[in-house]
């Protein structure tokens, strides 16, 4: 695979996991004051309350276009930056009809 | 008013504490008619307890298998006419509250459950407002109340059998225990938190300890779930004020005479996660 049909693969996905990922976690790095993991669970280690769970639910519908609706609004998609990471590429594929 | 839906729980107050008992009973499927002097908090109301329901979701704190109430906001009293039960919560001061409590008083039927969300005024000293002292009782709500499943009722030395069981019944109704306890300023949580929550912010006035030691301390030594400031802060410093000031005037205990850390925040307008700032920067944090 060449440079090209890199850029390619790309264009197809608005949001890699890197950029989602790190988008979160400079989010969080600003709001907690604090360096977390991607695995990281942030309910578990006492750095989220449920308000701030709340937030980030607003925060990823904002910042990638998505709706976060039914059976997809539940804790434990918001548990760590990974599983956060995964919904928004999951709800991205589902409104790109992919 | 009814509600297409049927019976409705009428709330008084469209404050932080009107709205989040109103967020409690549509999640459970109970409609609601909220009643505020102001439009504007009524609108403001719509929108927030459209992010709470979602909140209430999120944290498993609905039941899925229960379509949302409706919500109906109104100016008028009279439009609580026919409620299956009254809960006033307006502004934590005696005048408001009386005022609130006659006038509702007069448009449900009687028998109907005249509920006051008061976080330390005695139920007893509100009963002379209305014409049915029975039918008042104290169902002191934590906040968010559509998260915290536990209610700390209030028997007043005049409150019926009847009031109390009817509220039980209700709270039943919307997942939420109670614990019965008597009249008193304060009651039990605010005489035991309030304090705290003063001495936490004087500490903080004197430069003995930041916001977050504060809290860090009470948490991971004391298993505090939230910490005093960061709970100061989510019940609004302005309300603390008010409170510690009314179980001072009550009690003339001297721990309960507001310090000047609190003071301070509310002459600077920071009141708290409400207003954006108070012991914590919530920065444009809505939720």
């Amino acid at each position: 695979m060449n440079d090209e049909s890199q850029a390619v693969v790309v264009a197809d996905q608005p949001a890699t996991a890197e950029p989602v990922e790190q988008a979160l976690l400079e989010f969080l790095r600003t709001r907690l004051k604090t360096e977390v993991d991607p695995a990281q669970d942030l309910f578990g280690s006492g750095l989220v309350s449920s308000l701030f769970a709340m937030e980030l639910v607003v925060h990823l519908e904002q910042s990638f276009g998505i709706a976060v609706v039914g059976r997809d609004l539940r804790l434990d998609n918001f548990r760590s930056v990974r599983s956060m990471s995964a919904l928004v590429h999951r709800l991205q594929d589902v409104a790109g009809g992919g | 008013m009814t509600t297409r839906s049927g019976k409705h729980l009428a709330v008084l107050g469209a404050g932080v504490m009107g709205v989040g008992i109103t967020t409690t009973a549509l999640a459970h499927g109970l409609p609601v008619v909220l009643v505020d002097v102001d439009r504007a908090a009524l609108d403001r109301a719509r929108t927030e307890v459209a992010h709470q329901l979602r909140h209430a979701a999120l944290m498993g704190a609905a039941p899925a298998d229960r379509a949302p109430g409706e919500v109906v906001t109104t100016t008028s009293v009279r439009d609580a006419a026919g409620a299956v039960a009254v809960v006033e919560a307006v502004t934590e001061r005696l005048d408001a509250k009386v005022g609130a409590l006659g006038a509702v008083a007069d448009v449900v039927d009687p028998g109907t459950p005249l509920i006051t969300n008061t976080s330390g005024i005695p139920v007893d000293v509100l009963a002379d407002a209305v014409p049915r002292p029975g039918e008042l009782v104290g169902a002191h709500f934590m906040n968010p109340a559509y998260l915290i499943d536990l209610v700390e009722v209030v028997r007043g030395p005049r409150t019926a059998d009847d009031a109390v069981a009817r509220l039980e019944a209700l709270l039943g109704s919307l997942g939420r225990r109670a614990v019965v306890v008597r009249d008193s300023p304060g009651f039990v949580t605010s005489r035991l938190l309030h304090p705290l929550l003063n001495d936490a912010a004087r500490l903080v006035g004197e430069g003995v300890a930041t916001a977050e030691q504060v809290d860090d301390l009470m948490r991971g030594c004391l298993g505090h779930r939230t910490g005093p400031l960061r709970t100061a802060d989510l019940i609004g410093l302005d309300n603390l004020v008010d409170s510690l000031a009314a179980l001072h005037e009550r009690t003339g205990v001297e721990s309960y005479r507001p310090g000047e850390a609190l003071l301070e925040k509310v002459r600077q307008g920071h009141l708290g996660r409400k207003s954006g700032r108070g012991f914590y920067d919530y920065g444009e944090s809505r939720s």
